[in-house]
Protein backbone atom coordinates (compact mmCIF):
# COMPACT_ATOMS: atom_id res chain seq x y z
CA UNK A 1 0.00 0.00 0.00
CA UNK A 2 1.58 3.19 -0.63
CA UNK A 3 2.09 5.37 1.96
CA UNK A 4 -0.16 8.48 1.86
CA UNK A 5 2.35 11.26 0.55
CA UNK A 6 2.87 8.77 -2.05
CA UNK A 7 -0.31 10.59 -3.20
CA UNK A 8 1.22 14.44 -3.53
CA UNK A 9 2.52 14.72 -6.99
CA UNK A 10 4.38 18.10 -8.10
CA UNK A 11 3.90 20.37 -11.09
CA UNK A 12 4.87 17.73 -14.00
CA UNK A 13 1.74 16.27 -13.32
CA UNK A 14 0.22 19.19 -14.15
CA UNK A 15 1.52 19.83 -17.06
CA UNK A 16 -0.23 18.59 -19.85
CA UNK A 17 -3.62 20.61 -18.44
CA UNK A 18 -1.55 23.54 -17.86
CA UNK A 19 -0.70 23.55 -21.35
CA UNK A 20 -4.05 23.14 -22.01
CA UNK A 21 -5.12 26.23 -20.60
CA UNK A 22 -2.16 28.64 -20.88
CA UNK A 23 -1.40 27.22 -24.56
CA UNK A 24 2.25 26.28 -24.15
CA UNK A 25 4.73 24.85 -21.79
CA UNK A 26 4.37 26.14 -18.26
CA UNK A 27 6.15 23.38 -15.98
CA UNK A 28 9.71 25.69 -16.18
CA UNK A 29 7.08 29.28 -15.59
CA UNK A 30 8.48 30.95 -12.23
CA UNK A 31 5.85 31.84 -9.93
CA UNK A 32 6.26 33.48 -6.56
CA UNK A 33 3.72 32.40 -3.49
CA UNK A 34 1.32 35.34 -3.32
CA UNK A 35 1.26 34.45 0.76
CA UNK A 36 5.37 33.53 1.65
CA UNK A 37 6.59 35.10 -1.98
CA UNK A 38 8.47 32.03 -2.14
CA UNK A 39 9.84 31.48 -5.65
CA UNK A 40 8.98 28.03 -7.32
CA UNK A 41 8.98 26.87 -10.80
CA UNK A 42 5.67 25.51 -11.99
CA UNK A 43 7.43 22.09 -11.91
CA UNK A 44 7.58 22.00 -7.83
CA UNK A 45 4.57 23.08 -6.96
CA UNK A 46 2.82 20.92 -4.82
CA UNK A 47 -0.54 18.98 -6.90
CA UNK A 48 -3.39 18.19 -5.09
CA UNK A 49 -6.23 15.85 -7.09
CA UNK A 50 -8.71 17.66 -5.06
CA UNK A 51 -11.83 15.49 -6.59
CA UNK A 52 -13.92 18.37 -8.49
CA UNK A 53 -10.50 20.13 -9.47
CA UNK A 54 -6.32 20.49 -9.27
CA UNK A 55 -5.15 22.46 -6.82
CA UNK A 56 -1.43 23.77 -6.64
CA UNK A 57 0.11 24.83 -3.73
CA UNK A 58 3.25 26.56 -2.17
CA UNK A 59 6.21 23.76 -1.68
CA UNK A 60 6.98 26.07 1.23
CA UNK A 61 4.01 27.16 3.33
CA UNK A 62 0.98 24.66 1.66
CA UNK A 63 -0.89 27.71 0.43
CA UNK A 64 -3.40 27.53 -2.49
CA UNK A 65 -1.40 28.74 -5.65
CA UNK A 66 -3.30 27.92 -8.39
CA UNK A 67 -7.13 26.47 -8.77
CA UNK A 68 -8.46 24.36 -12.39
CA UNK A 69 -11.78 22.62 -12.15
CA UNK A 70 -12.22 21.33 -15.65
CA UNK A 71 -16.17 21.37 -16.04
CA UNK A 72 -18.43 21.05 -18.72
CA UNK A 73 -19.39 24.60 -18.81
CA UNK A 74 -15.88 25.65 -19.18
CA UNK A 75 -12.45 25.22 -17.32
CA UNK A 76 -12.05 27.60 -14.21
CA UNK A 77 -9.29 28.60 -13.45
CA UNK A 78 -8.19 31.07 -10.08
CA UNK A 79 -4.72 31.97 -9.87
CA UNK A 80 -4.96 34.79 -7.09
CA UNK A 81 -2.43 32.73 -4.88
CA UNK A 82 0.07 33.32 -7.50
CA UNK A 83 1.51 36.97 -7.06
CA UNK A 84 3.40 36.96 -10.29
CA UNK A 85 4.13 34.41 -12.98
CA UNK A 86 7.55 34.57 -15.30
CA UNK A 87 7.33 32.73 -18.74
CA UNK A 88 10.38 31.88 -20.29
CA UNK A 89 11.33 33.23 -24.07
CA UNK A 90 10.60 30.68 -26.24
CA UNK A 91 13.61 28.69 -27.20
CA UNK A 92 15.32 28.58 -30.58
CA UNK A 93 14.33 24.75 -31.50
CA UNK B 1 7.07 26.59 -27.26
CA UNK B 2 3.26 27.33 -27.74
CA UNK B 3 1.69 24.07 -29.59
CA UNK B 4 -2.15 23.09 -28.67
CA UNK B 5 -1.82 19.49 -27.05
CA UNK B 6 -4.01 16.96 -29.38
CA UNK B 7 -5.33 13.48 -28.53
CA UNK B 8 -4.35 11.05 -31.47
CA UNK B 9 -4.47 7.06 -31.70
CA UNK B 10 -1.62 5.39 -30.35
CA UNK B 11 -1.23 1.60 -31.24
CA UNK B 12 0.15 -1.07 -29.57
CA UNK B 13 3.00 -2.55 -31.22
CA UNK B 14 4.51 -4.82 -28.85
CA UNK B 15 4.67 -5.70 -25.33
CA UNK B 16 7.65 -6.65 -23.10
CA UNK B 17 7.20 -8.32 -19.43
CA UNK B 18 9.75 -6.35 -17.59
CA UNK B 19 9.43 -7.80 -14.14
CA UNK B 20 6.60 -9.54 -12.36
CA UNK B 21 4.43 -6.04 -12.01
CA UNK B 22 5.89 -4.25 -14.59
CA UNK B 23 5.57 -4.21 -18.31
CA UNK B 24 6.45 -2.22 -21.38
CA UNK B 25 3.95 -1.15 -23.87
CA UNK B 26 5.58 -0.15 -27.49
CA UNK B 27 2.93 2.48 -28.94
CA UNK B 28 3.41 3.56 -32.70
CA UNK B 29 2.06 6.54 -32.96
CA UNK B 30 0.61 8.27 -36.92
CA UNK B 31 1.53 11.84 -35.60
CA UNK B 32 4.90 10.93 -33.39
CA UNK B 33 6.82 14.10 -32.83
CA UNK B 34 10.47 13.18 -31.25
CA UNK B 35 10.32 14.11 -27.32
CA UNK B 36 12.44 15.42 -25.14
CA UNK B 37 13.98 12.62 -22.63
CA UNK B 38 11.80 12.90 -19.61
CA UNK B 39 8.65 14.14 -20.82
CA UNK B 40 5.64 12.03 -20.38
CA UNK B 41 2.52 11.64 -22.35
CA UNK B 42 -1.27 11.53 -21.03
CA UNK B 43 -3.33 8.58 -21.97
CA UNK B 44 -7.10 8.58 -21.55
CA UNK B 45 -9.15 5.03 -21.69
CA UNK B 46 -12.61 5.70 -22.70
CA UNK B 47 -15.63 3.07 -21.54
CA UNK B 48 -18.66 2.01 -23.73
CA UNK B 49 -20.86 4.35 -21.79
CA UNK B 50 -18.65 7.12 -22.01
CA UNK B 51 -16.71 7.22 -18.87
CA UNK B 52 -13.43 8.11 -18.75
CA UNK B 53 -10.15 7.58 -17.04
CA UNK B 54 -6.68 9.55 -17.65
CA UNK B 55 -3.01 8.94 -16.82
CA UNK B 56 0.35 10.15 -17.63
CA UNK B 57 3.08 7.77 -18.60
CA UNK B 58 6.74 8.82 -18.64
CA UNK B 59 8.54 7.97 -21.91
CA UNK B 60 11.21 5.27 -21.31
CA UNK B 61 12.23 5.44 -25.11
CA UNK B 62 14.97 7.45 -26.56
CA UNK B 63 13.60 10.13 -29.41
CA UNK B 64 16.16 8.70 -31.64
CA UNK B 65 13.42 5.16 -32.33
CA UNK B 66 11.56 7.37 -34.78
CA UNK B 67 7.92 6.84 -34.98
CA UNK B 68 7.35 4.95 -31.62
CA UNK B 69 7.42 5.33 -28.03
CA UNK B 70 7.88 2.96 -24.68
CA UNK B 71 5.47 3.92 -21.68
CA UNK B 72 6.04 1.47 -18.60
CA UNK B 73 3.44 0.52 -16.76
CA UNK B 74 3.92 -0.62 -12.98
CA UNK B 75 0.54 -2.46 -11.98
CA UNK B 76 -0.93 -1.10 -8.93
CA UNK B 77 -2.68 -3.23 -6.93
CA UNK B 78 -6.75 -2.05 -6.90
CA UNK B 79 -5.64 0.45 -9.67
CA UNK B 80 -8.17 1.39 -12.13
CA UNK B 81 -5.69 1.96 -15.59
CA UNK B 82 -2.73 -0.33 -14.41
CA UNK B 83 -4.93 -3.57 -14.23
CA UNK B 84 -6.64 -2.70 -17.07
CA UNK B 85 -3.23 -2.30 -18.87
CA UNK B 86 -1.72 -5.37 -17.94
CA UNK B 87 -4.75 -7.63 -17.84
CA UNK B 88 -6.52 -6.59 -21.08
CA UNK B 89 -4.68 -4.58 -23.83
CA UNK B 90 -2.98 -7.21 -26.60
CA UNK B 91 -0.89 -5.87 -29.50
CA UNK B 92 -3.05 -3.75 -31.99
CA UNK B 93 -5.21 -2.17 -29.48
CA UNK B 94 -5.51 1.32 -29.79
CA UNK B 95 -5.89 4.21 -26.89
CA UNK B 96 -5.88 7.80 -27.39
CA UNK B 97 -2.62 9.62 -26.40
CA UNK B 98 -1.62 13.24 -26.10
CA UNK B 99 1.86 14.69 -25.53
CA UNK B 100 4.62 14.80 -25.50
CA UNK B 101 4.29 17.03 -22.01
CA UNK B 102 6.76 18.51 -19.86
CA UNK B 103 9.71 20.84 -20.09
CA UNK B 104 11.06 21.18 -16.61
CA UNK B 105 12.45 17.16 -15.98
CA UNK B 106 14.25 17.05 -19.21
CA UNK B 107 17.51 15.75 -20.45
CA UNK B 108 19.31 16.30 -23.66
CA UNK B 109 22.66 15.39 -24.79
CA UNK B 110 23.48 18.92 -26.02
CA UNK B 111 22.69 20.02 -21.89
CA UNK B 112 26.00 18.64 -20.85
CA UNK B 113 27.08 17.16 -17.77
CA UNK B 114 28.27 15.44 -15.60
CA UNK B 115 24.90 13.47 -15.37
CA UNK B 116 23.68 11.95 -11.96
CA UNK B 117 20.68 9.86 -12.34
CA UNK B 118 18.45 8.79 -9.15
CA UNK B 119 15.39 6.72 -9.41
CA UNK B 120 13.71 4.43 -7.02
CA UNK B 121 10.82 1.78 -9.00
CA UNK B 122 8.89 3.16 -11.61
CA UNK B 123 10.87 6.36 -11.67
CA UNK B 124 13.35 4.59 -13.49
CA UNK B 125 11.20 5.19 -16.62
CA UNK B 126 12.43 9.00 -17.61
CA UNK B 127 15.57 8.44 -16.68
CA UNK B 128 16.27 5.28 -18.80
CA UNK B 129 14.86 7.89 -21.84
CA UNK B 130 17.74 10.05 -20.83
CA UNK B 131 20.77 7.06 -20.50
CA UNK B 132 19.01 5.70 -23.80
CA UNK B 133 19.04 9.09 -25.84
CA UNK B 134 22.60 9.41 -24.57
CA UNK B 135 23.88 6.42 -25.65
CA UNK B 136 22.02 6.44 -28.92
CA UNK B 137 23.89 9.91 -30.09
CA UNK B 138 27.00 8.68 -28.85
CA UNK B 139 27.57 11.24 -26.02
CA UNK B 140 30.60 10.77 -23.47
CA UNK B 141 28.98 13.06 -21.22
CA UNK B 142 30.32 11.04 -17.78
CA UNK B 143 26.85 9.59 -15.91
CA UNK B 144 25.88 7.60 -13.67
CA UNK B 145 22.80 6.38 -12.17
CA UNK B 146 22.09 4.95 -8.48
CA UNK B 147 18.48 3.07 -8.86
CA UNK B 148 16.85 1.87 -5.56
CA UNK B 149 15.00 -1.28 -6.39
CA UNK B 150 12.72 -3.73 -3.66
CA UNK B 151 14.76 -6.93 -4.91
CA UNK B 152 16.84 -7.88 -7.62
CA UNK B 153 13.98 -9.38 -9.47
CA UNK B 154 12.43 -5.76 -9.36
CA UNK B 155 15.01 -4.13 -11.02
CA UNK B 156 13.55 -2.60 -14.06
CA UNK B 157 14.92 -2.63 -17.24
CA UNK B 158 17.76 -4.78 -15.94
CA UNK B 159 19.38 -6.36 -19.02
CA UNK B 160 19.15 -3.10 -20.39
CA UNK B 161 21.12 -1.45 -17.79
CA UNK B 162 23.71 -3.89 -18.19
CA UNK B 163 24.11 -3.61 -21.70
CA UNK B 164 24.56 0.17 -21.39
CA UNK B 165 26.72 -0.03 -18.65
CA UNK B 166 28.88 -2.25 -20.50
CA UNK B 167 29.16 0.34 -23.36
CA UNK B 168 29.58 3.89 -22.97
CA UNK B 169 30.97 4.90 -19.93
CA UNK B 170 26.86 4.43 -18.14
CA UNK B 171 28.22 3.70 -14.64
CA UNK B 172 24.58 2.09 -12.89
CA UNK B 173 24.52 1.10 -9.07
CA UNK B 174 22.28 -0.22 -7.40
CA UNK B 175 20.56 -0.49 -4.15
CA UNK B 176 18.28 -3.45 -2.81
CA UNK B 177 16.14 -2.30 -0.13
CA UNK B 178 14.47 -5.59 1.26
CA UNK B 179 16.28 -8.66 -0.19
CA UNK B 180 19.70 -9.44 -2.18
CA UNK B 181 20.54 -11.99 -3.81
CA UNK B 182 23.48 -14.23 -2.35
CA UNK B 183 27.03 -12.35 -3.06
CA UNK B 184 25.38 -9.40 -4.03
CA UNK B 185 28.60 -6.35 -4.19
CA UNK B 186 25.91 -3.79 -4.64
CA UNK B 187 24.32 -1.54 -1.47
CA UNK B 188 21.85 -2.89 0.22
CA UNK B 189 19.90 -0.23 1.67
CA UNK B 190 17.31 2.63 1.26
CA UNK B 191 19.12 5.86 -0.35
CA UNK B 192 20.79 8.11 1.82
CA UNK B 193 23.26 11.51 2.45
CA UNK B 194 26.16 8.79 2.68
CA UNK B 195 25.08 6.91 -0.65
CA UNK B 196 24.64 9.85 -2.75
CA UNK B 197 27.64 11.33 -1.72
CA UNK B 198 29.70 8.17 -2.35
CA UNK B 199 28.02 7.86 -6.17
CA UNK B 200 28.15 11.84 -6.85
CA UNK B 201 31.83 11.98 -5.37
CA UNK B 202 33.38 12.11 -8.85
CA UNK B 203 31.45 14.91 -10.15
CA UNK B 204 30.90 17.28 -7.26
CA UNK B 205 29.35 20.54 -7.51
CA UNK B 206 29.12 20.51 -11.36
CA UNK B 207 26.64 17.65 -11.65
CA UNK B 208 23.55 17.50 -13.03
CA UNK B 209 20.92 15.81 -11.03
CA UNK B 210 17.32 13.83 -12.36
CA UNK B 211 15.68 12.53 -9.18
CA UNK B 212 12.39 10.43 -9.79
CA UNK B 213 10.45 8.23 -7.76
CA UNK B 214 8.03 7.90 -4.69
CA UNK B 215 8.14 11.09 -2.88
CA UNK B 216 9.99 9.94 0.45
CA UNK B 217 12.55 8.99 -1.75
CA UNK B 218 12.73 12.08 -4.02
CA UNK B 219 12.91 14.42 -1.27
CA UNK B 220 15.36 12.07 0.49
CA UNK B 221 17.67 12.00 -2.78
CA UNK B 222 17.38 15.59 -2.77
CA UNK B 223 18.46 16.47 0.38
CA UNK B 224 21.30 14.07 -0.13
CA UNK B 225 22.34 16.22 -3.30
CA UNK B 226 22.21 19.35 -1.46
CA UNK B 227 24.21 17.72 1.31
CA UNK B 228 26.71 16.85 -1.19
CA UNK B 229 27.37 20.27 -2.34
CA UNK B 230 25.30 20.83 -5.42
CA UNK B 231 23.16 23.34 -5.98
CA UNK B 232 19.80 23.35 -5.65
CA UNK B 233 18.93 24.70 -9.44
CA UNK B 234 20.96 21.62 -10.77
CA UNK B 235 18.37 19.13 -8.79
CA UNK B 236 15.34 18.27 -10.62
CA UNK B 237 13.01 15.98 -9.59
CA UNK B 238 9.86 14.45 -10.40
CA UNK B 239 7.66 12.71 -7.88
CA UNK B 240 5.63 9.86 -8.89
CA UNK B 241 2.03 9.17 -7.05
CA UNK B 242 0.25 6.65 -7.89
CA UNK B 243 -0.23 8.33 -11.33
CA UNK B 244 0.16 4.57 -12.60
CA UNK B 245 -2.70 3.37 -11.02
CA UNK C 1 -19.53 16.80 -25.50
CA UNK C 2 -17.06 15.48 -28.48
CA UNK C 3 -17.08 12.17 -30.15
CA UNK C 4 -14.88 9.73 -27.86
CA UNK C 5 -12.47 7.19 -29.15
CA UNK C 6 -13.82 3.77 -27.28
CA UNK C 7 -11.35 1.36 -25.60
CA UNK C 8 -11.76 -1.80 -26.17
CA UNK C 9 -12.42 -3.86 -23.06
CA UNK C 10 -12.23 -0.80 -20.66
CA UNK C 11 -14.34 -0.40 -17.83
CA UNK C 12 -12.77 1.45 -14.96
CA UNK C 13 -13.65 0.11 -11.40
CA UNK C 14 -17.25 0.33 -11.44
CA UNK C 15 -19.42 -2.52 -9.67
CA UNK C 16 -22.29 -3.71 -11.23
CA UNK C 17 -24.84 -1.74 -9.29
CA UNK C 18 -27.41 -5.06 -9.91
CA UNK C 19 -30.42 -4.70 -7.32
CA UNK C 20 -29.23 -1.62 -5.83
CA UNK C 21 -29.89 0.53 -9.07
CA UNK C 22 -32.56 2.57 -7.76
CA UNK C 23 -29.95 3.84 -4.95
CA UNK C 24 -27.87 5.50 -6.97
CA UNK C 25 -28.39 9.21 -8.86
CA UNK C 26 -28.32 9.50 -12.00
CA UNK C 27 -24.67 9.50 -13.36
CA UNK C 28 -23.26 8.12 -11.05
CA UNK C 29 -21.74 4.71 -10.62
CA UNK C 30 -20.82 2.57 -7.71
CA UNK C 31 -17.92 1.63 -5.98
CA UNK C 32 -16.80 -0.88 -3.45
CA UNK C 33 -13.50 1.10 -2.21
CA UNK C 34 -13.26 4.54 -0.37
CA UNK C 35 -11.33 7.12 -3.08
CA UNK C 36 -9.12 9.60 -1.01
CA UNK C 37 -9.42 13.01 -2.85
CA UNK C 38 -7.99 15.82 -1.04
CA UNK C 39 -7.06 20.03 -1.90
CA UNK C 40 -4.42 19.81 0.20
CA UNK C 41 -2.16 17.46 2.81
CA UNK C 42 -3.44 16.01 5.39
CA UNK C 43 -3.77 18.00 8.31
CA UNK C 44 -2.35 16.67 11.33
CA UNK C 45 -4.17 18.35 14.37
CA UNK C 46 -3.03 17.30 18.02
CA UNK C 47 -6.31 15.85 19.66
CA UNK C 48 -4.64 18.30 23.02
CA UNK C 49 -5.64 20.96 20.92
CA UNK C 50 -8.55 20.24 18.59
CA UNK C 51 -12.07 22.17 19.26
CA UNK C 52 -15.49 22.47 17.53
CA UNK C 53 -17.65 25.78 17.57
CA UNK C 54 -20.40 27.06 16.47
CA UNK C 55 -20.18 30.41 16.10
CA UNK C 56 -21.24 33.89 13.76
CA UNK C 57 -25.69 34.96 14.08
CA UNK C 58 -25.90 32.91 17.49
CA UNK C 59 -25.97 34.67 20.70
CA UNK C 60 -23.11 33.15 22.08
CA UNK C 61 -20.86 31.13 20.63
CA UNK C 62 -20.14 27.30 21.55
CA UNK C 63 -17.09 25.15 21.37
CA UNK C 64 -16.63 21.68 22.59
CA UNK C 65 -12.53 20.11 23.40
CA UNK C 66 -12.00 16.61 21.89
CA UNK C 67 -13.11 15.31 25.05
CA UNK C 68 -16.14 17.42 25.44
CA UNK C 69 -17.12 16.80 22.52
CA UNK C 70 -17.13 12.75 22.71
CA UNK C 71 -19.17 13.46 25.70
CA UNK C 72 -22.24 14.38 23.26
CA UNK C 73 -24.69 12.29 22.50
CA UNK C 74 -23.47 10.69 19.50
CA UNK C 75 -25.36 7.97 17.35
CA UNK C 76 -24.15 5.53 14.31
CA UNK C 77 -25.46 6.69 10.84
CA UNK C 78 -25.55 4.11 7.79
CA UNK C 79 -25.99 6.30 4.46
CA UNK C 80 -25.31 6.16 0.71
CA UNK C 81 -22.72 9.02 -0.33
CA UNK C 82 -21.77 10.37 -3.86
CA UNK C 83 -19.31 12.08 -4.61
CA UNK C 84 -19.61 14.70 -8.20
CA UNK C 85 -16.52 12.88 -9.73
CA UNK C 86 -19.40 10.18 -10.21
CA UNK C 87 -18.75 7.42 -7.31
CA UNK C 88 -21.24 6.30 -5.05
CA UNK C 89 -21.03 4.22 -1.99
CA UNK C 90 -23.82 2.54 -0.46
CA UNK C 91 -24.55 1.81 3.51
CA UNK C 92 -21.33 4.04 4.83
CA UNK C 93 -21.36 3.65 8.41
CA UNK C 94 -20.77 5.96 10.75
CA UNK C 95 -20.46 7.61 14.21
CA UNK C 96 -20.76 11.23 15.17
CA UNK C 97 -22.76 13.99 16.61
CA UNK C 98 -26.22 15.17 14.23
CA UNK C 99 -25.77 19.15 14.09
CA UNK C 100 -29.23 19.26 15.73
CA UNK C 101 -27.37 17.98 18.98
CA UNK C 102 -25.02 20.61 18.31
CA UNK C 103 -27.21 23.53 17.17
CA UNK C 104 -29.37 22.95 20.46
CA UNK C 105 -26.23 24.44 22.60
CA UNK C 106 -26.35 28.03 20.59
CA UNK C 107 -29.53 30.34 20.12
CA UNK C 108 -29.72 31.24 16.46
CA UNK C 109 -29.99 34.91 15.29
CA UNK C 110 -33.20 35.82 13.33
CA UNK C 111 -31.01 36.46 10.61
CA UNK C 112 -28.90 33.05 10.44
CA UNK C 113 -30.11 31.80 7.20
CA UNK C 114 -26.88 29.74 5.65
CA UNK C 115 -23.82 27.86 7.04
CA UNK C 116 -20.10 27.71 6.05
CA UNK C 117 -18.40 24.51 7.26
CA UNK C 118 -14.81 25.28 8.40
CA UNK C 119 -11.77 23.02 8.33
CA UNK C 120 -8.24 22.81 9.36
CA UNK C 121 -6.29 23.75 6.12
CA UNK C 122 -8.61 26.38 5.01
CA UNK C 123 -11.05 24.55 3.18
CA UNK C 124 -14.69 25.59 3.41
CA UNK C 125 -17.99 24.64 2.04
CA UNK C 126 -21.46 26.22 2.46
CA UNK C 127 -25.05 25.37 3.18
CA UNK C 128 -28.45 26.18 3.21
CA UNK C 129 -29.46 26.19 7.18
CA UNK C 130 -32.46 24.00 6.36
CA UNK C 131 -29.79 21.21 4.47
CA UNK C 132 -28.08 21.33 8.06
CA UNK C 133 -31.03 20.52 10.39
CA UNK C 134 -33.40 17.52 11.11
CA UNK C 135 -31.23 14.78 10.76
CA UNK C 136 -29.27 15.98 7.43
CA UNK C 137 -26.00 16.29 8.86
CA UNK C 138 -23.89 15.67 11.43
CA UNK C 139 -20.52 15.47 12.39
CA UNK C 140 -18.61 12.03 12.65
CA UNK C 141 -15.72 10.65 14.00
CA UNK C 142 -15.78 7.22 13.10
CA UNK C 143 -15.87 5.44 10.11
CA UNK C 144 -16.95 1.85 9.51
CA UNK C 145 -16.77 1.11 13.33
CA UNK C 146 -13.01 2.58 13.90
CA UNK C 147 -11.55 6.17 14.56
CA UNK C 148 -11.59 8.40 11.21
CA UNK C 149 -8.71 7.58 9.42
CA UNK C 150 -6.51 11.39 9.19
CA UNK C 151 -6.97 10.58 4.98
CA UNK C 152 -10.71 10.34 5.31
CA UNK C 153 -11.29 13.32 7.21
CA UNK C 154 -10.36 12.19 10.50
CA UNK C 155 -10.27 13.35 13.35
CA UNK C 156 -13.74 14.90 12.37
CA UNK C 157 -15.65 15.53 9.22
CA UNK C 158 -18.98 16.94 8.43
CA UNK C 159 -21.33 14.55 6.87
CA UNK C 160 -24.06 15.78 4.64
CA UNK C 161 -25.06 12.44 2.83
CA UNK C 162 -27.72 14.03 1.00
CA UNK C 163 -25.62 16.75 -1.04
CA UNK C 164 -22.76 15.62 -3.13
CA UNK C 165 -19.92 14.53 -0.91
CA UNK C 166 -17.27 17.64 -1.63
CA UNK C 167 -20.00 19.40 0.91
CA UNK C 168 -18.85 17.08 3.87
CA UNK C 169 -15.75 18.86 4.94
CA UNK C 170 -12.87 17.23 6.19
CA UNK C 171 -11.27 18.10 9.10
CA UNK C 172 -13.95 20.06 9.99
CA UNK C 173 -13.42 22.71 12.80
CA UNK C 174 -16.85 24.35 12.92
CA UNK C 175 -20.05 25.86 11.81
CA UNK C 176 -20.26 29.52 11.01
CA UNK C 177 -24.25 31.06 10.53
CA UNK C 178 -24.38 33.44 7.98
CA UNK C 179 -26.89 36.13 6.53
CA UNK C 180 -25.84 36.37 3.48
CA UNK C 181 -24.44 32.70 1.48
CA UNK C 182 -20.88 32.76 1.01
CA UNK C 183 -19.78 29.71 -2.11
CA UNK C 184 -16.62 27.77 -0.63
CA UNK C 185 -13.74 26.11 -2.04
CA UNK C 186 -15.40 24.44 -4.84
CA UNK C 187 -18.65 26.91 -4.69
CA UNK C 188 -16.33 28.89 -6.20
CA UNK C 189 -14.87 27.28 -8.82
CA UNK C 190 -17.29 26.25 -11.40
CA UNK C 191 -19.28 23.86 -8.89
CA UNK C 192 -23.23 24.03 -7.78
CA UNK C 193 -23.86 26.53 -4.76
CA UNK C 194 -26.38 23.29 -3.77
CA UNK C 195 -25.20 20.16 -4.59
CA UNK C 196 -28.30 17.42 -5.24
CA UNK C 197 -27.01 14.24 -6.56
CA UNK C 198 -30.75 13.78 -7.30
CA UNK C 199 -31.33 16.62 -9.51
CA UNK C 200 -27.85 16.21 -10.78
CA UNK C 201 -26.85 19.77 -9.68
CA UNK C 202 -22.92 19.53 -10.52
CA UNK C 203 -21.56 22.94 -11.66
CA UNK C 204 -22.94 26.51 -11.39
CA UNK C 205 -25.94 26.52 -13.81
CA UNK C 206 -26.96 22.89 -13.23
Amino acid sequence: MESERDLMLDGNAAAGVLQEIFGEEMTTALTTCDECATGSQMAMLRVFSGGPGLVLRCPACEAVMVRIAQTPRGTFVDVRGVRQMRLPLPSIR
Amino acid sequence: MKRTLEWQIATVKAIRQETANVKTLTLALLKWVPHRPGQHYDIRLTAEDGYSAQRSYSIGSEPERHGEIDITVERIRDGEVSPFLDDVVVVGDRFEVRGPIGGYFVWEASDGGPLLLVAGGSGIVPLMAMARHRAAVGATVPARLLYSSRSFDDIIYRADLDALANRDGLQVFHTLTRSQPEGWQGFARRIDDRMVAEVNKPFGPKAQVFICGPTALVETAADAAEAAGVAAERIKTERFGPTGA
Amino acid sequence: MSERFVTRGFVGKRQDSGAAASRIPPGQHLVKDFPVLSAGPTPRTDLRTWSFRIEGLVKEPAQWTWDEFGKLPAQEFVKDISCVTKWTKLDTRWRGVSADVLLEHVELDGRARFVVAFSDGGYTTNLPLPDVINGQAFVAYEYDGKPLAPEHGGPARLVVPHLYFWKSAKWVRGLRLIERDEPGFWESLGYNNHGDPWKEERYSGD
